[in-house]
C-alpha cells in the first residue's frame, strides 16, 4: 500500500521526527510493516505560482482549440500564456508555471513562441504536476486560492510516499488508520484514531426511513449499513488536498462520490460503495447468488454468478459483487444527486473465493480477504455521508439502516510470561501489558496456575514475578489476526524489537549423520562427475509427445504421467516419468551451442501413476494429529516418485588431440556409466541383453541388482539409443544413454552389511590364458560367470581375477562363433602354486564354461 | 692331466701366475676405460668382473694351490679385483654423469602439452551447495529429512496453518495436480516449499527432533532472470522442550558464520509465514563489503547493492497450531524453523545473476563449479 507520510503524521503525532523519513521507514519495517520504498514527491517542482486568468482570447485559426490568456500572479506584471485546455473561464485561479519553473521529471519551463504568440509560462494540469493522471484540462483551483502563493506550499506537495508491503495477515495495515497506529507506537507518541474523528453520539441510530436492507446469509455478511445523502451536486469538485492524497496513494480521481469513498477506504480501511438511489428498486438483500444469475460489473464485464457468490441485490436482482466490485446499473453517474452509501463487513474467505473465482482483484477485495474491522461500518459510513454532504452541498438523512448478525467476541487466555518463554528473555508483566495495550487489546489479570498441592501446574522455568499470572486478552476489533497466545507473544516481541531477543548458542542435537541412501546419492553424483559427466538439472515438465519420441508403446507404464491442472505451458502439462527427454533436450542445447563432445547426467525424481490413475487426497483436519489410517489415505493418493539417475553422451568419449585419434562414445560407455553408479553402491549386479525403448534393440543392456533374498531386480537400462529416438530428438547418430532407478539400488544397498576386509596373500600369482570358442549369441558375461564358478570349485585356490583381453570373430573360429580370450590369475593363501595345481584350476574353470555355455578351448590356447 | 692327491699342479694354476694376473688386470682396466657408455661398461663388467671373467675364474683356482702359495696368490688376485671394481665404479659414475648431462637432456619433453583426453565432468552447483548447506546443519547435529515433490495439499498447506482461501495460500502460485475428475480439486499439488517435510518429520520422527530438508519446489512463475517454476529450498526444523527465539537466533548465527564467513552479524525483522509465529526474515551482514559500502566514502557494493545487509532466509517459531495438527503437545514442546532458497544462496555466494543458468544445463555453467561449490 502506498501512503503519503503527511497523512500518517496527521494521526501519529511524530512532529519533527517526520523529517528523517529513512528512520521512519526503518522503524516501521522493524515493527513488521516492511517499507519497500520511500519516494520523495513534490520536491522537484519549483516556480509554480497561483495565478488568476484575467482574460481569455480564443485563437480560431488553428484546427484545435487554442487560448491566449492574460494571467496575473498579483505582482502587477501582466503575462500572456498559450493554453490548449478549455475547462476554465476568466477569473479562474490556476497553477502557473513561470519561465524558469521546473516541473516533475526535471521539465524546465521557458518563455517560447508558439501559435504565433509568446507564451510566458504554462498553466498546469494535474498530470503535469504529478498529482493525478488527468490531463484533459488544466487544474482549476478554489476561488479563494491565494494569488501569487507558491503552489507547492499551498497544496502541500512536498511529501514522501511510503510503499508498505502489507503481509497477508495484517488487514489492519491496509489503511492510514492502521499504519499510523504502528507509527505512533514506534515513536511512543500519541495516536488519534481517524475512525472516531467527528463521529457523533447518534452514529448507531437506526431510522425506518433509511433505505431498507437485510442480510439473508450471515455467513457471507455479518454487518450491513446504509446511509442516505440527498441533493449532492454531481459536478462538485473533489477538494485539492483529497485529490493530492488519492493520487499519491495510486487512486484515480473519478467523481466526488467515488473519491470520498476511496479516500475513506484508504484512511480507515473500510471499502464503501455509493449507489444512485434513483437506480435502486425495492429493499436491498445481501444473499448468495441463485443459479443462472448474472451481473455486469463496473468494468463492463457481464459475469455469470456462482451459487457461492455473495451478492448485494435489490428487487431487480444482483446489483453488486459484495466487497469486490459494484454493478454497472446502479453506478453513481453525472446526474446522481441522491446517494445511498453502503458500508458492510463481508466474510474474508467468501470475498477471497469470489475474487479468485471471477479473477477480479480490487482494492476492496484485497482488504476484505485480509480482514476488515467488523466494528467500523457505522462510523465509516457516517464519515462518508458527512463528507459528501459537506463537499457536495447535500443533506445527510438522519439515522441509518443497520442489519447485523451477532459476532462472537474473541478472548485469549495466556500465561503472562508466555511472550518471555517464546522469546527466551524476560520482558516482565508491565511490558507485556504496555505492548498489548498499545495495539488496542484490553487485558484482565487473574491468578492461576497452582494446583491443589500448591505446586506450579507446569513450566518449571517460569519467571517468578509473573509465573502465576494469567491474562485474559480481548483483541481490538481491527485486529482480526489476533486469535492465539502465539499471536500476542509476537505483538510483544516485535514491538519490543527483534534485536532485543538474545542469541543463545546453538545446542548440539544428537544427530546420526547422513543415512546410507543419502551418502550413496552423493557418491553416485561425484563418481559420475569424476568419470567426466556434467551434472545438469533439466525441466521436469513433459508431454505425451515426449513419450512418442521415445517410441514408447501405447500401454507403456511410462505413459502414466501425473498431469498438472494449471501448467505454465499447455505444451508441457505432464510431469516426467523418465529423466531422458529432459536430458536429451539439454544435450541438444549444448550441441547447438557448439559443444560436440558432451556427457551429461542428472539425479532427479520422476513421477509415475499406478494403474488406477490419478487419485484424490483428502484434506485432513488440523485441530488434532492425523490417524495412521488418514495418513495411509494421503500416501495412497500420491504417485510413485522414485529417484532416478540418468546419463547421456554424444560425440567423442575420448577426445582427439595431439596424441592421436579420439574415440566416439558408444553403448559400452553408457553401460560403464551404469556400472560406475552400481560399483559405488557395492550392490552385486548383472548386465544382460534386453530390448527396451528407447534403446537400440541390439545394443541395449538391462542391469539387474541382487535384491533381498538374492532375487534379481531390474535397476535400469543402458546402451545406444534407437535411431528413431535419435532422429526424433534431433541428436547425432549413435547417441547413448543410461537410466537407473536409484530407489531400487538404494534399497538393495540397504541390506548390505559393512565391507569385510580380504585376506591379502603374499604368495606369487599364477597366470593362465585361455581362449574359448562359443556361439556368437552367448553373452561374454555368462562365460565369465561360468569360469568364475568353475574355479571356485577348486579348494584352496582363489581365482583372483578374470579379464577378457581379446574377442575374435572370423574364419579361424568358424561361422556364427566367436573366440573369447581370458587371462586367469590364481593365487593361494598359504603357498606358491605349482604348475599342476594352476592347470587343474584352469581346467575346472574351462569345464564349467563348457558345461554352461558350450565353450571349447581354441587350438593351442592351453599351451601355456 | 692333473692326478688325484697331487699336492701341486703347476699347469692348473698357471692363471695365478703374477704375469697372468697383471695381464687380466690391465685388460680389464683398459676395457673399462674404453667403455664409451653405460651399455659398453655393462659389457666390460660382464667380461672382466662377471662370473666367467678370467679374474673370477682365477680366483676360484686359489683353493687348488698348496697352502703355502695361497696367501700370496690370494693377495694378488684380490688386489687386482679391487682395482677392477674401483675402476668400474668410477667409470660408472663418470658415464652416468655424462648420460645425465646429455641423454636426459635429449629426452626432454614439453610437459605443458595437454593430456585432457576425457572431457571434464562436474556437479551442478545446486547439488554441491545443497550438500554444503546440509553439511553445516549435520555438523550442528541435524539429520536430513525428505519428502515427495508431488505432495498432498494437507501437508503443503493445511497442516502448515494456511487456512483454505487465505491470501497467504494464494500468494504461492501453486501448481495443482489433476485428479480423477477434471472439475474437482485433487488435493494434490507440486509442493510449493520444503515445509511439508516439517510436517512429515513431526509425524514420523521421535521428539526431540532436529532435521534439515533440502529439495526441489515448484511455483507457477514464468521463467525469467529471477523467477523459476522449479527451484530448490533448504529448511531446518527443531522441536524440543523449551526452545525459544533466542535458540533460533543462535542457530541462524551459527549457520551464517559457517556458510558465509566468521563474525558475520545477522538481523531479524518481522515477517509473516502462516506456519511460524512470530515470523521473521533474516538478513546477514554483507559478506563482501561487511557494511563498508554504507559508510561515508565507502566503495559501492554490487552484492548487497550498498545496503550492507542481504536478505537470506525466512524463519520463526513453529506456530503451535502446526504442532497441534501433527499431534504434538504445544504446551510441552516448542520449535523453530528457518529456510532459504538454494538458488538464492548461489546468487549471494557465487554471483549467479540469472536463475535460468541453473536450469538450462549449459555444460559451461556446471563445469565452472567443478565438483565442490
Amino acid at each position: 500500500m502506498r501512503v503519503p507520510l503527511s497523512w500518517l503524521a496527521e494521526y501519529a503525532a511524530i512532529g519533527a521526527a517526520a523529517a528523517d523519513v529513512q528512520e521512519v521507514a526503518r522503524r516501521l519495517t522493524a515493527c513488521g510493516l516492511e517499507i519497500e520504498s520511500v519516494e520523495p514527491v513534490g520536491h522537484d517542482i519549483s516556480g509554480v505560482l497561483i495565478a488568476e486568468v484575467l482574460e481569455v482570447a480564443e485563437l480560431t485559426e488553428f484546427r484545435k482549440p487554442v487560448r491566449y490568456c492574460q494571467v496575473s500572479t498579483g505582482d502587477g506584471v501582466d503575462r500572456h500564456v498559450i493554453c490548449g485546455a478549455t475547462n476554465f473561464t476568466a477569473g479562474a485561479r490556476v497553477p502557473l508555471a513561470l519561465p524558469g519553473a521546473v516541473l516533475p521529471g526535471g521539465f524546465e519551463i521557458g518563455a517560447r513562441k508558439t501559435y504565433g504568440k509568446v507564451s510566458e509560462g504554462m498553466i498546469c494540469s494535474a498530470a503535469e504536476l504529478a498529482i493525478g493522471d488527468d490531463h484533459s484540462g488544466i487544474l482549476v483551483l478554489a476561488a479563494d486560492a491565494p494569488l501569487g502563493a507558491d503552489f507547492v506550499e499551498y497544496a502541500g506537495l512536498r511529501d514522501h510516499v511510503l510503499d508498505v508491503n502489507v503481509t497477508p495477515d495484517k488487514g489492519f495495515a491496509m489503511s492510514v488508520r492502521g499504519i499510523a497506529r504502528e507509527l505512533a507506537i514506534a515513536y511512543g507518541v500519541p495516536y488519534t484514531d481517524p475512525a472516531d474523528a467527528g463521529i457523533t453520539a447518534d452514529v448507531g441510530e437506526v431510522s425506518a426511513d433509511s433505505y431498507p436492507a437485510s442480510i439473508e446469509d450471515p455467513s457471507g455478511c455479518d454487518r450491513f449499513v446504509l446511509r442516505e445523502v440527498h441533493g449532492v451536486d454531481p459536478a462538485a469538485a473533489t477538494p485539492l488536498p483529497m485529490r493530492v492524497r488519492l493520487a499519491r496513494s495510486g487512486q484515480r480521481c473519478v467523481s466526488l462520490a467515488v473519491d470520498v469513498t476511496n479516500y475513506l477506504m484508504l484512511e480507515l480501511g473500510q471499502p464503501m460503495h455509493a449507489f444512485d438511489r434513483d437506480r435502486l428498486s425495492g429493499p436491498i438483500v445481501v444473499r448468495r447468488a441463485r443459479p443462472g444469475e448474472q451481473l455486469e460489473t463496473l468494468d463492463h464485464v457481464l459475469r455469470t454468478l456462482d451459487p457461492e457468490d455473495i451478492l448485494i441485490t435489490d428487487s431487480s436482482g444482483p446489483i453488486s459483487l459484495a466487497g469486490t466490485m459494484g454493478g454497472l446499473a446502479t453506478e453513481v453517474s453525472e446526474s446522481s444527486r441522491d446517494l445511498v452509501i453502503e458500508a458492510a463487513h463481508f466474510s474474508a474467505r467468501g470475498t477471497a473465493r469470489m475474487s479468485r473465482r471471477h479473477r477480479l482483484f480490487s482494492e476492496a477485495s484485497a482488504r476484505f480477504e485480509r480482514g476488515v474491522d467488523p466494528d467500523l461500518q457505522l462510523r465509516a459510513s457516517q464519515r462518508a455521508a458527512v463528507l459528501l454532504a459537506e463537499l457536495g452541498g447535500g443533506m445527510v438523512l438522519p439515522g441509518c439502516t443497520h442489519a447485523f448478525a451477532p459476532m462472537p467476541q474473541i478472548t485469549i487466555t495466556m500465561e503472562a510470561d508466555y511472550p518471555d518463554r517464546v522469546a527466551g528473555t524476560g520482558y516482565g508483566l508491565d511490558t507485556v501489558r504496555l505492548r498489548l495495550g498499545q495495539v488496542g487489546c484490553t487485558i484482565a489479570e487473574s491468578t492461576a496456575g497452582q494446583d491443589a498441592d500448591g505446586h506450579q501446574a507446569r513450566h518449571e522455568h517460569h519467571r517468578h514475578d509473573t509465573s502465576a499470572t494469567m491474562l485474559t486478552v480481548t483483541p481490538p476489533s481491527w485486529r482480526t489476526d489476533l486469535t492465539d497466545p502465539a499471536d500476542l507473544a509476537e505483538e510483544v516481541i516485535r514491538l519490543e524489537g527483534y534485536e532485543k531477543v538474545p542469541v543463545r548458542a546453538a545446542r548440539a542435537a544428537a544427530g546420526r549423520g547422513l543415512t546410507g541412501r543419502q551418502r550413496l546419492r552423493r557418491s553416485a553424483g561425484r563418481s559420475l562427475a569424476d568419470a567426466g559427466y556434467v551434472e545438469v538439472i533439466s525441466s521436469p515438465f513433459s508431454a505425451a509427445a515426449d513419450f512418442d519420441r521415445l517410441q514408447l508403446a501405447a500401454d507403456d507404464a511410462r505413459r502414466r504421467a501425473v498431469t498438472v491442472a494449471n501448467p505454465l505451458s499447455d505444451d508441457e502439462p505432464l510431469m516426467r516419468t523418465t529423466l531422458l527427454p529432459g536430458l536429451l533436450r539439454v544435450l541438444s542445447r549444448n550441441l547447438g551451442r557448439g559443444f560436440a563432445d558432451v556427457a551429461l547426467f542428472e539425479l532427479g525424481t520422476v513421477f509415475r501413476l499406478g494403474p488406477q490413475g490419478a487419485r484424490t487426497a483428502p484434506i485432513l483436519p488440523v485441530d488434532r494429529g492425523p490417524t495412521a489410517a488418514e495418513l495411509a489415505e494421503l500416501a495412497a493418493a500420491l504417485p510413485d516418485q522414485p529417484l532416478r539417475v540418468a546419463a547421456v553422451l554424444a560425440g567423442d568419449r575420448d577426445l582427439a588431440g595431439w596424441w592421436g585419434q579420439g574415440r566416439q562414445a558408444g553403448w559400452q560407455d553408457a553401460i560403464e556409466a551404469a556400472r560406475t553408479v552400481l560399483r559405488v553402491s557395492r550392490v552385486p549386479f548383472e548386465v544382460g541383453a534386453d530390448q527396451h525403448e528407447p534403446w537400440h534393440p541390439g545394443r541395449c543392456a538391462a542391469v539387474y541388482v541382487t535384491a533381498e533374498a538374492g532375487r534379481p531386480r531390474l535397476a535400469g537400462h543402458a546402451g545406444e539409443l534407437h535411431p528413431r529416438v535419435i532422429s526424433a530428438f534431433g541428436l547425432p547418430a549413435r547417441t547413448c544413454a543410461m537410466e537407473l532407478d536409484m530407489s531400487v539400488i538404494e534399497t538393495a544397498a540397504g541390506s548390505l552389511g559393512p565391507v569385510q576386509a580380504p585376506a591379502i596373500s603374499a604368495f606369487p600369482v599364477a597366470t593362465q590364458d585361455v581362449a574359448l570358442v562359443v556361439a556368437r549369441a552367448v553373452p561374454a558375461s555368462e562365460v565369465e560367470t561360468a569360469l568364475t564358478a568353475g574355479a571356485a570349485g577348486v579348494a584352496d585356490i582363489a581365482l583372483e581375477s578374470v579379464s577378457l583381453f581379446d574377442v575374435y570373430t572370423g574364419d579361424q573360429v568358424g561361422e556364427g562363433r566367436k573366440s573369447l580370450a581370458y587371462t586367469l590369475r590364481f593365487r593361494a593363501d598359504d603357498r606358491t602354486l605349482t604348475a599342476d595345481e594352476t592347470t587343474a584350476a584352469r581346467d575346472a574353470a574351462v569345464a564349467e564354461a563348457a558345461r554352461r555355455t558350450g565353450a571349447v578351448l581354441r587350438d593351442g590356447s592351453n599351451s601355456s | 692331466m692333473s692326478a688325484p692327491n697331487k699336492a701341486y699342479d703347476p699347469v692348473e694354476v698357471a692363471a695365478l701366475a703374477p704375469a697372468a694376473v697383471d695381464r687380466m688386470r690391465a685388460d680389464a682396466l683398459a676395457a673399462i676405460a674404453a667403455a664409451a657408455d653405460l651399455d659398453e661398461l655393462k659389457a666390460a663388467r660382464l667380461a672382466h668382473a662377471g662370473d666367467r671373467a678370467p679374474i673370477t675364474l682365477a680366483n676360484a683356482e686359489i683353493g687348488a694351490l698348496p697352502p703355502a702359495a695361497r696367501a700370496e696368490a690370494g693377495k694378488r688376485v684380490g688386489t687386482a679385483r679391487s682395482a677392477i671394481r674401483a675402476a668400474l665404479a668410477s667409470r660408472q659414475e663418470e658415464l652416468a654423469a655424462e648420460r645425465d648431462s646429455r641423454v636426459l637432456v635429449e629426452e626432454t619433453v614439453d610437459v605443458t602439452l595437454p593430456w585432457d583426453r576425457t572431457p571434464a565432468g562436474a556437479r551442478h552447483p545446486v547439488s554441491s551447495i545443497a550438500d554444503r548447506l546440509v553439511d553445516v546443519f549435520v555438523g550442528m547435529g541435524y539429520e536430513v529429512a525428505e519428502g515427495p515433490e508431488v505432495e498432498a495439499e494437507w501437508y503443503n498447506f493445511d497442516a502448515l496453518n494456511f487456512p483454505p482461501d487465505h491470501p497467504a495460500r494464494e500468494m504461492q502460485d501453486t501448481f495443482f495436480v489433476a485428479g480423477p475428475k477434471p472439475a474437482e480439486r485433487s488435493g494434490v499439488v507440486l509442493r510449493t516449499h520444503t515445509s511439508p517435510v516439517q510436517i512429515r518429520a513431526m509425524l514420523t520422527r521421535p521428539l526431540p527432533l532436529y532435521v534439515v530438508s533440502p529439495g526441489k519446489c515448484y511455483r507457477s512463475d514464468a521463467l525469467d532472470a529471477t523467477h523459476s517454476p522449479v527451484f530448490h529450498q533448504i529448511e531446518c526444523l527443531a522441536v524440543d522442550e523449551g526452545l525459544t527465539m533466542a535458540d533460533l537466533r543462535g542457530a541462524i548465527s551459527a549457520f551464517v558464520e559457517a556458510m558465509f564467513g566468521e563474525g558475520l552479524r545477522t538481523r531479524l525483522r518481522p515477517d509473516f509465514f502462516p506456519f511460524t509465529e512470530p515470523s521473521a526474515d533474516v538478513s546477514m551482514e554483507c559478506h563482501v563489503c561487511r557494511g563498508a559500502s554504507t559508510r561515508p566514502g565507502g566503495a559501492p557494493c554490487r552484492v548487497c547493492r550498498s545496503q550492507g545487509w542481504i536478505e537470506i532466509a525466512g524463519c520463526g517459531m513453529v506456530n503451535p497450531r502446526v504442532l497441534v495438527a501433527c499431534g504434538i503437545d504445544p504446551d510441552r514442546y516448542s520449535g523453530f524453523a528457518f529456510g532459504l532458497g538454494i538458488e538464492r544462496s548461489l546468487m549471494i555466494r557465487h554471483g549467479v545473476t540469472d536463475i535460468r543458468d541453473t536450469l538450462e544445463g549449459d555444460v559451461r555453467f556446471s563445469r565452472a563449479f567443478g565438483v565442490e561449490a
